[in-house]
C-alpha cells in the first residue's frame, strides 16, 4: 500500500482527519466549549503550588508520614472541590510533596488560604486567670535564671513601652476589679515584685512601666509585659512586644512554670486600645470540651445582626453532641473559647447548655468571605498535620491571554519567514516541503491534543523552533537531490538516491535531539515539560513529514515530470 | 537558486584564525563570568519570590522602591519589564515570617502605597529546598543528555569523531553562559531548557558533518585527509547555512513578536545556534585534523 501514491495519499489523508478530529472543538458536559489543547498554567492563568509537610524537627517516621501525606491530599480534594475549580489537579510528586493546580482561579490568595489552614478547631473554656497570676512570680524567676537579668532589658525597650505610655490603656487598666490600686502604687516595678505573689503583681508592674522604670524588666521580665484586660482570663501584650513574650513563653523553665492543665493561646486579631494594639493572650483549660472532628456539618456562615459579627453555624455528631452538652453544662456563665490552629477566635460567653447545634463568632474584624471559608474548611476537615508551602507560581489570566496571542504572531510569522525561505531556495521543491511543513504542524497539534499533553509557553517556543528544524531533513534530502542530479543522473534515480543517503545524517540528527528531548521531559516541571513534549512530538512527527509526506509529492511530481526537462529544486 | 554551488572554501586553512576568534569569545564570556557579574541565578534555583506587577500608569523605578522599602533585608531587585507600567521585582527570600509568606508582604506593601492602581499579573516564590533540588536535577540532566549522546556517538562513529564533538559541544556551552553572564539574563528552567535545546543543535550540526565525512572517507579519491575534511564541510555548507537560517529565523521572530517573558530565552538559542553553527564547521572538524595530526605525529616518531 505504501509503494503506490494513492496508498500514501490515503495514509496521509487519514492522519490528516485523525489529526482534525482531535483538533475539533468539542462541548464538555457542563455546555461550555473546551479547548482541544490543553493549555498549561502559564497560558491560561492559574495558580501552582507544592505543599509538604511541616515537619522541621522531624518528629514523624516515616510511615506515618506517607500516611499524613495520603490524608493530606485526601483533604485538600475535598476543600478545592467545595471551593469549586474546574479540573483541578491534586496529586502527590513523590513521597512527601503535594502538587496542586489550579487553572483559570480568579483569586489565588484566598484559594491558598483554603489549602493551608490546618482548620484545627477546639472549644476550650477560658480560666479565671488567678492560677496564672500566682505563678507569673515563678515564671519572671525562670526567665531571668535562664536568660540572665543583663539581658532582659533590650528587646521590649522600657521607656518606649506601650503600657508607658499609653495613659488610657492604664485608666482602662484600673478600673479592672483586681487592679483597683495598682496604679497608685509608684514605688516601682522591683518594689511590687519583692512583695511576691499576689493579684496585683500584674497591676503592681503596670505602674512600673508607667513610671518608666527599666527595674521592672529585669526582674519581672515577662509579668512587666502582661497588662489587664478586664475580662477575667485575658491578658493584653502590646504588639511590639508580642514577639518578646513569646520567646520567654517558649522557654522550658516558664513552660513547666505554667499552671498545670493550663494552655496559653493568643487572639487571632489584635485589638485597639487608645490608639496603639494589643494582642489578647487567653488562660484556657488544657482539655477542650469539643474538637472539630466531631462536626457534622459547618455553614452557610451569616452576619450575626446583633453584634454585626460573622457566624458559622455548625452541628455535631452525635457523640460530639454528648460531650459538647457534659462540658456546657458544667460552665454556663463561664466563657468558652474557639480556638482554631491553635489562635483564638472569639470567647462568647455560655449562656446555655449547648449540644447539637451551635455557631462560632468569628470575632468583628472578620469577613463575610472569611466566615465562608472557615465554614469550607470545617466541612471538608481538618488537616491531619501542619502543612506548608514550598513553592508557589500565580499567572493571572490576561497575561496568559497576552502570551497566547503573542506565541500566535511569533509562529505565525516565524512559518513566513521559513516558508519565503524554502520557496525562494528550492521553488517547486520548496513548496512540496512547505506542504509537507502544514502537514507537520497539524500532526504536532493533533498528536498534542490526542496525548492530552499541556502546551505552555516553553512549549510554543519549542514549537516554533522544531518548525524551524523541520526542514532540516527535508533541506538535507534536497541537497542530495541537487548533488545527484549535477553527477548528471536522471531526475527519478537523483530523488531515489537523495532520500536514501541522506537517511543517515537525518536519522543520527533526529535521534540525538529526541534524547535531548526526552531528558529535558524528565527533569523538567510543569513548562519544561511542556518544552520537551513539544519537542519530542516535533521531532517524530517532522521525521515523517520529511521523509514520507515530502517522499510522496516527489512521487506525484515526477509522475507528471517529463524526461529530460529540468527538476525544480 | 543556489548557494556554495561547487564552493571549495579552505576552512581548515584559516582554522588558527578560528582558534583565535573561539578564544576571545570565550576570554570575553570568562571576564562576564568570573570578573563582572557572573551567572544570576533565578528564583526557580535560588529560592525567593518573583512578582510581576502591572501599574495603572507610568510608574518610575523609584517610587517601586518607596513603596516596598524594607522588605526583603532591602534586597530587592526591581527591574522595567517592556513598558513603564510594567515591573518585576524579586526579593531573596521566601518565607517573610510564620504565618506570612514574602508575597503578601509585597501585595500589603504594595497595595498601602498604590491602593488598587497595580494589579499583580505573575508570582512565582520558590522555596530554598525545592530552589537546591532543582540546581541538582538541572545539572544533572545536562550532564545526562551529554553522557547518552555521547554513547550514541561512541556507536555511530569512531572515537576521534567523539572526541571532536565533545570539545565542540563543550566549546559553545561555555560560549553561551559567558553570553547569558553578559546579556544578564537569568538563570531559569527556561534558560536550562535553552542550553539543553542548543546542545542538540550543536552535536546535531556537528553530526551532519561528521555523516559526510564518514562517507567521504569510504570513497576511492585520493586527497589528503584535510582535503577530505574541506570537501565535506563545503559539500554541507548549503545545509549548514539553510537550517541555521530557518531556525534562526523562527527564533528573530519568536525574539521580535514572543513577549517579554520568552524573549531571553529566544535571545540565548539566537546567540546559542549562532555559535553551534560555528563550532561543528570551525572547531569540531580543526579538531578533528589536529587529532590525526598528532597521530600521525607520534607514527612518524616511531
Amino acid at each position: 500500500m505504501l509503494s503506490t501514491i494513492k496508498g500514501r495519499l490515503l495514509v496521509i489523508g487519514g492522519l490528516i482527519l485523525v489529526c482534525a478530529w482531535a483538533l475539533f472543538p468539542k462541548t464538555g458536559p457542563d455546555g461550555k466549549s473546551i479547548s482541544p489543547i490543553n493549555l498549561g498554567l502559564d497560558l491560561q492563568g492559574g495558580m501552582h503550588l507544592a505543599v509538604e509537610i511541616d515537619d522541621p524537627n522531624h518528629t514523624m517516621d516515616a510511615q506515618q508520614r506517607a500516611d499524613a501525606i495520603d490524608r493530606t491530599l485526601t483533604t485538600i480534594r475535598n476543600r478545592i472541590n467545595q471551593f469549586g475549580v474546574r479540573e483541578p489537579t491534586i496529586q502527590k510528586a513523590g513521597n512527601d510533596r503535594i502538587i496542586v493546580e489550579l487553572a483559570g482561579i480568579e483569586n489565588p490568595e484566598r484559594a491558598k488560604e483554603v489549602i493551608e489552614k490546618t482548620a484545627f478547631l477546639e472549644f476550650k473554656i477560658v480560666r479565671s486567670g488567678d492560677e496564672l497570676r500566682r505563678a507569673l512570680p515563678r515564671m519572671d524567676r525562670a526567665v531571668v535564671d535562664s536568660l540572665g537579668p543583663q539581658n532582659l532589658g533590650t528587646p521590649g525597650l522600657p521607656g518606649e513601652s506601650a503600657s508607658a505610655q499609653q495613659p488610657g490603656l492604664k485608666q482602662l487598666l484600673q478600673g479592672g476589679a483586681d487592679t483597683g490600686q495598682a496604679g497608685a502604687d509608684t514605688s516601682g516595678g522591683a518594689a511590687a515584685a519583692g512583695k511576691g505573689a499576689g493579684p496585683d503583681t500584674v497591676g503592681g508592674d503596670r505602674a512600673g512601666a508607667a513610671s518608666t522604670d527599666t527595674a521592672g524588666l529585669s526582674t519581672r521580665p515577662l509579668s512587666a509585659l502582661l497588662l489587664e484586660s478586664g475580662t477575667p482570663g485575658e491578658f493584653l501584650v502590646a504588639q511590639q512586644d508580642v514577639p518578646t513574650v513569646q520567646k520567654y513563653l517558649a522557654l522550658p523553665g516558664v513552660q513547666s512554670a505554667i499552671p498545670r492543665s493550663t494552655d496559653l493561646e493568643w487572639g487571632a486579631s489584635p485589638v485597639g486600645e487608645g490608639g496603639n494594639s494589643y494582642l489578647p493572650l487567653w488562660v484556657l483549660d488544657h482539655t477542650p470540651i469539643l474538637t472539630g472532628d466531631q462536626l457534622a456539618d459547618a455553614g452557610p456562615a451569616t452576619r450575626d445582626p446583633t453584634y454585626n459579627q460573622p457566624v458559622v453555624p455548625f452541628t455535631t455528631t452525635r457523640r460530639g453532641a454528648r460531650e459538647f452538652e457534659r462540658g456546657t453544662s458544667r460552665h454556663v456563665g463561664d466563657l468558652m473559647a474557639i480556638v482554631l490552629d491553635g489562635k483564638v477566635q472569639s470567647a462568647p460567653v455560655i449562656k446555655e447548655t449547648l449540644s447539637h447545634r451551635a455557631q462560632i463568632e468569628m470575632g468583628s474584624g472578620s469577613t463575610l468571605q472569611e466566615a465562608q471559608d472557615l465554614a469550607l474548611v470545617l466541612r471538608a476537615g481538618a488537616l491531619p498535620v501542619k502543612i506548608k508551602i514550598v513553592e508557589e507560581t500565580t499567572v493571572g489570566p490576561s497575561l496568559g491571554a497576552d502570551s497566547i496571542r503573542k506565541g500566535e504572531l511569533a509562529f505565525g510569522i516565524g512559518i513566513l519567514a521559513v516558508i519565503f525561505i524554502m520557496v525562494g531556495y528550492y521553488r517547486v521543491a520548496g513548496a512540496m516541503a512547505v506542504c509537507a511543513l502544514c502537514v507537520y504542524i497539524l500532526l504536532v497539534l493533533g498528536g498534542l491534543a490526542g496525548l492530552k499533553a499541556t502546551l505552555t509557553l516553553p512549549g510554543i517556543a519549542g514549537l516554533i523552533l522544531s518548525v524551524g528544524m523541520a526542514v532540516d531533513a527535508n533541506v538535507l534530502i534536497f541537497e542530495r537531490i541537487r548533488e545527484e542530479l549535477a553527477r548528471g543522473k536522471s531526475a527519478r534515480t537523483s530523488v531515489e538516491a537523495g532520500f536514501q543517503e541522506a537517511m543517515s545524517a537525518i536519522v543520527d540528527s533526529n535521534l540525538t535531539t529526541l534524547i535531548t528531548a526526552v531528558i529535558l521531559f524528565q527533569f523538567g516541571t510543569g513548562p519544561v515539560q511542556g518544552f520537551a513534549v513539544t519537542l519530542s512530538i516535533g521531532i517524530v512527527a517532522s521525521f515523517f513529514t520529511a521523509v514520507f509526506v515530502t517522499r510522496t509529492f516527489f512521487m506525484i511530481y515526477l509522475e507528471r515530470h517529463k524526461t529530460g526537462e529540468p527538476v525544480s529544486i | 537558486m543556489r548557494l556554495f554551488k561547487d564552493a571549495r572554501y579552505d576552512f581548515l586553512g584559516i582554522r588558527r584564525r578560528a582558534y583565535i576568534f573561539s578564544a576571545a569569545l570565550i576570554l570575553m564570556g570568562a571576564f562576564f563570568l568570573f570578573v563582572h557579574h557572573g551567572l544570576h541565578y533565578g528564583v526557580d534555583f535560588t529560592g525567593g519570590t518573583l512578582m510581576q506587577v502591572q501599574f495603572d500608569s507610568a510608574t518610575s523605578v523609584g517610587e517601586v522602591r518607596g513603596a516596598i522599602a524594607g522588605l526583603g533585608g532591602g534586597e530587592a531587585q526591581i527591574q522595567q519589564f517592556g513598558t513603564s507600567n510594567d515591573y518585576v521585582i524579586r526579593l531573596p527570600n521566601f518565607a517573610a515570617t510564620q504565618t506570612q509568606d514574602v508575597g503578601q508582604e509585597l501585595r500589603q506593601a504594595l497595595a498601602s502605597t498604590f491602593g488598587d492602581h497595580y494589579k499583580v499579573v505573575r508570582t512565582s516564590a520558590v522555596g530554598p529546598k525545592v530552589g537546591t533540588e532543582l540546581q541538582r536535577k538541572a545539572l544533572e540532566a545536562i550532564l545526562i543528555a551529554f553522557g547518552l549522546t555521547l554513547i550514541y556517538l561512541a556507536f555511530r562513529f569512531e572515537w576521534r569523531f567523539g572526541v571532536a564533538a565533545v570539545i565542540a559541544t563543550g566549546h559553545d556551552i561555555i560560549i553561551t553562559f559567558g553570553f547569558i553572564s553578559a546579556f544578564n539574563v537569568d538563570i531559569t528552567l527556561a534558560t536550562v531548557a535553552a542550553v539543553l535545546t542548543i546542545v542538540g543543535y550543536s552535536l546535531n550540526d556537528t553530526i551532519i558533518v561528521f555523516d559526510r565525512m564518514r562517507e567521504n572517507f569510504k570513497g576511492k579519491r585520493k586527497e589528503e585527509y584535510v582535503q577530505t575534511l574541506n570537501r565535506s564541510i563545503n559539500e554541507t555548507l548549503p545545509r549548514t547555512v539553510l537550517t541555521s537560517g530557518t531556525t534562526l529565523a523562527t527564533l528573530f521572530a519568536l525574539f521580535v513578536f514572543g513577549g517579554e517573558v520568552i524573549r531571553p530565552f529566544a535571545l540565548v538559542l539566537i546567540l546559542g545556534i549562532g555559535i553551534g553553527t560555528f563550532s561543528s564547521i570551525f572547531v569540531a572538524s580543526p579538531v578533528l585534523l589536529e587529532i590525526e595530526n598528532w597521530y600521525r605525529r607520534r607514527e612518524a616518531r616511531a
